[in-house]
């Protein structure tokens, strides 16, 4: 009794031969239950996760994450058991089997062969691909059948098949001695490659695609299957052949084409898109294709911001965060937000209304190893100066590590994107979907300025607000970029004035 | 026309819908609609309990189902996740004359009648044709082509009317399940034209899961499913269909509208589908996270656990209890599907006509003395 079991990939979906390993949830020695995720492996339907099939200890991971595995071959195996003590390695080391390795491609079969000669096909489970294994016949004195293969049964044979009846048949089956046979067998023809037949060239359409897939034109090549057909064998040989086949009756040569800048696939990247990157991409369509986006820019002299993040770092109540202009940007978007709510909404085309929210869901463009996330603060008006630079800084950190909940990614009232650490000076950015405006932050740069009459070198940024143009018109926009300029070039001043 | 024109929470969609127990778990005593039906339900402390049950249970015998798929013990699944309040309601309305006509993912309804969960796990292992005594069961067989089974019940309907078992308290109804994918489908629209012209003994039980597979409900309409009725001449009216009570109270009174001779109903119950449209299938692909997540809190079972908390129904030795004799039943199910036998090669004889012919006898008597004939036959 087997108490090591192993299971074996499924066919998670209707007809699929195999799944690449995403991610393995549990590793040898692990005490795993009934049901408990094991495996995630993606199909060419879905990603899902493989529930266990047995309780107990795995003992053997047989397929490192990132394998393709074919459906059928073992992928993991469990004692079920293990309270029993040690197994008995030799009967359990035995019984596994090898995963067959996957066939190389080869021209002309989709997919190329699967493990055991079985062809993958697009639907269903394909032809058998194990040898029918009939129960023998009870009783009597019947021969097995396998002493002659190729005889059909004798009530099945009335009359000999070897009369010639058209000129053009093929060789006669060689008739297996076993059978008594009055009628003259005819003499085997000499192998004459059989004259092809004039009109249209002969092939399977297997054989045909497999020419094509070599680059072989049929009508330069003489066929040896029946009534002059060209078969599989006939192609490969062709293409294995060094020249061209001497061109017969007067197939037109193919031009050879120009030698034109090919490059091939070996110098291509196909990366498939999902996850993160699909996504968005879909919002981004979205909302370019639904929102009418108009972008204002507004460059600003920030030296006055710039010296407040300095006088703010000495603080006590500042002493261990990291206090960025971002900081003073968001603070700067969350009054001047409250100066003029309407940026702060959100079209409904639903229940058609114009949705304007008193909190704002402040967004922040994140760069991340899966991709842009937009994560959000939660009501960020309602934070202090201190709150929000923790917010800030927390928000960023769980971005960068990959950890960002669903929930902090859904309900964003209002975007800032912070192209600037990037080091360009600004952009048009697109809107995410709901939201009514986005702000985007560039570089800061020392810059020649006029300032109080003179030119100075100054610290100098420009600000792009991309707007919905169905919920702001330019001159609302036109306001609130200017507020929020407004603040960075003398935030006291600010301050002071708006609240 | 009825329209859910009721005391909505934030969770409802524009126009409204029938809610009776809210996502907090707060008992709304009574909605009327805009054309004066009141609905209300009047359960006893048992049978609020009972409804807890049922929807844990289906829930728990679904996730047992996704499993034995996902190793590869049932060819494919239709997971119910998400609508148990929709069936669990709307089978626990039906009266134990009535008939009903599921999809193939009618789960909770087949248990709520009484018939042993194991029922469909032929189909879907593969090892029969998932047919079963419909009129023994009251449950039709699972059908798979979409909309289709709206015309069997309306003319299954038809029928009752014709036997003149409608038309008082204790007649006949019928019920058909589908979903809002099927709402494009040239049968469900044929079904309306019929049911509404012959005044069918009838409910249509539309479970709106937002999505057709992949298709939301964008592509399949431009206004509220049950407004459809409107123009089928028959009444509409949309419910909360994560809410069992809503559902129940609206089915059994359409149903009990029917049985009478008051005519079809179209009740669309608005749910959502948490899991994959089959086995097959990735949602991922083509849903976004945070509208899963805005669903989760509208959870069928958290809501009527809440309700039960909040008016001492049920402590957690009751719900420990319950979520047991779930697991239970679970595994039970579990090792009666992987017992099911392989079936028989004779057994395609079986269903070709019901009660046989020579010529199939004879076909039947030949083959089974071919299938003998091999060693280790057990014929």
């Amino acid at each position: 009794m087997s108490r090591i079991k192993e299971f074996t990939l499924p066919d998670l979906g209707e007809g699929l031969t195999e799944g690449e390993i995403l991610t393995w949830l549990v590793k040898v020695g692990d005490t795993i239950e009934l049901n408990q995720p094991i495996v995630e492996v993606e199909t060419a339907k879905a990603a899902v996760e493989i529930p266990a099939k047995w309780g107990g200890v795995v003992t053997q991971i047989f397929h490192e994450a990132g394998t393709t595995v074919e459906v059928g071959a073992p992928i993991i195996s469990i004692d079920t058991d293990p309270g029993a003590g040690p197994v008995p390695s030799a009967e359990s080391l035995a019984a596994v089997e090898v995963a067959p390795e996957e066939g190389s491609v080869e021209p002309g079969m989709i997919g190329g062969p699967a493990p055991g000669g079985r062809t993958a096909v697009l639907v269903g489970y394909g032809p058998k691909t194990a040898i029918a294994k009939r129960r023998p016949r009870i009783g009597t004195g019947t021969p097995p059948p396998t002493a002659a293969p190729a005889t059909p049964p004798p009530a099945a044979a009335p009359a000999p098949v070897a009369q010639p009846t058209r000129a053009s048949s093929p060789p006669p089956v060689v008739q297996p001695a076993a059978v008594a046979r009055p009628a003259p067998v005819a003499p085997p023809q000499p192998a004459v490659t059989p004259a092809r037949i004039a009109g249209p060239v002969l092939a399977k359409p297997p054989v045909r695609k497999l020419a094509r897939d070599l680059g072989i034109d049929l009508t330069t090549i003489a066929g040896t299957g029946p009534l002059g057909s060209i078969t599989r064998d006939d192609v490969q040989q062709a293409a294995a052949a060094p020249a061209p086949a001497e061109t017969t009756e007067a197939a037109p040569a193919v031009a050879p084409a120009p030698a034109a800048a090919v490059f091939d696939a070996s110098r291509e990247q196909r990366i498939p898109i999902k996850g993160v990157r699909k996504l968005t991409a879909e919002n981004m369509v979205a909302s370019a294709f639904t929102a009418p986006h108009v972008t204002e820019f507004l460059t600003v002299d920030v030296t006055r911001t710039m010296k407040s993040l300095e006088r703010i770092k000495t603080r006590p109540e500042f002493r261990d965060v990291r206090v960025s202009p971002l900081l003073f940007v968001a603070k700067a978007v969350l009054l001047a937000a409250k100066r003029h709510p309407m940026v702060n909404s959100t079209w409904s085309a639903e229940s058609n209304e114009i949705i304007v929210k008193d909190y704002v869901n402040l967004g922040i463009a994140a760069a991340t190893q899966r991709g842009l996330i937009v994560p959000n603060i939660k009501d960020a008006g309602r934070l202090t100066l201190r709150e929000l630079a923790d917010a800030l800084s927390t928000l960023v950190q769980t971005a960068k590590s990959g950890k960002t909940p669903p929930s902090d990614m859904s309900g964003g009232t209002f975007s800032i994107t912070n192209v600037g650490v990037f080091g360009v000076d600004s952009g048009t950015p697109i809107l995410p979907p709901g939201e009514a405006a986005i702000l985007a932050f560039g570089a800061i740069r020392p810059t020649p300025w006029v300032h109080k009459g003179k030119i100075k070198v100054r610290q100098v940024t420009t600000l792009a607000l991309s707007f919905d143009h169905r919920i702001v018109d330019g001159e609302l926009g036109s306001k609130f970029l200017r507020d929020i300029g407004g603040f960075l070039e003398d935030p006291e001043a600010a301050l002071l004035s708006w609240t | 026309m009825a329209n859910g024109d009721s005391p909505v929470g934030a969770d409802a969609p524009a126009g409204g819908f029938v809610q009776l127990l809210t996502p907090d778990g707060e008992r709304i005593d009574s909605v009327t609609t805009a054309d004066g039906i009141t609905y209300s339900v009047d359960f006893t402390d048992d049978e609020y309990r009972e409804l807890y049950k049922d929807l844990v249970t289906v829930r728990r015998l679904d996730a047992e189902a996704t499993a034995l798929q996902r190793q590869g013990e049932l060819g494919i699944w239709a997971s119910l996740l998400g609508q148990e309040a929709a069936q669990v309601g709307s089978g626990r309305a039906l009266r134990p004359q009535d008939m009903a006509f599921p999809t193939y993912r009618e789960h909770g309804v087949l248990y709520t009648r009484g018939i042993d969960p194991i029922m469909p796990f032929g189909l879907f292992r593969g090892v029969d044709q998932g047919g079963w005594d419909a009129n023994k069961y009251k449950f039709n067989g699972y059908t798979i082509v979409i909309g289709s089974q709206t015309l069997h019940a309306t003319g299954y309907a038809m029928g009752v009317t014709m036997d003149g078992k409608t038309g008082s308290p204790d007649g006949e109804a019928v019920i058909a399940y589908f979903g809002d994918g099927a709402t494009s489908q040239g049968e469900v629209n044929e079904a309306f034209v019929w049911a509404g012209v012959f005044h069918a003994p009838m409910v249509f039980f539309c479970q709106n899961n937002q999505y057709a597979i992949s298709e939301p409900l964008e592509r399949q309409t431009r206004i509220p499913l049950y407004r459809r009725a409107a123009g089928f001449g028959f009444p509409g009216v949309r419910i909360d269909g994560n809410d069992v009570l809503a559902t129940f109270a609206v089915t059994r009174a359409a149903l009990d509208q029917a049985r009478n001779g008051q005519g079809p109903t179209l009740i669309e119950a608005y749910t959502y589908r948490m899991g994959a449209h089959t086995s097959s299938d990735d949602p991922t692909r083509y849903r976004i996270a945070s509208e899963v997540e805005s669903w989760k809190a509208k959870d069928p079972i958290s809501r009527l656990k809440a309700f039960l908390s909040k008016q001492q129904l049920g402590d957690d030795t009751f719900f420990g209890e319950v979520d047991e004799s779930a697991r239970k039943l679970a595994l039970d199910l579990r090792e009666r599907v992987l017992a099911m036998p392989d079936p028989q090669p004779v057994t395609m004889f079986d269903h070709v006509y019901p009660n046989g012919s020579p010529e199939l006898d004879a076909q039947r008597a030949q083959f089974a003395a071919y299938e003998a004939s091999f060693e280790g036959s057990n014929h």
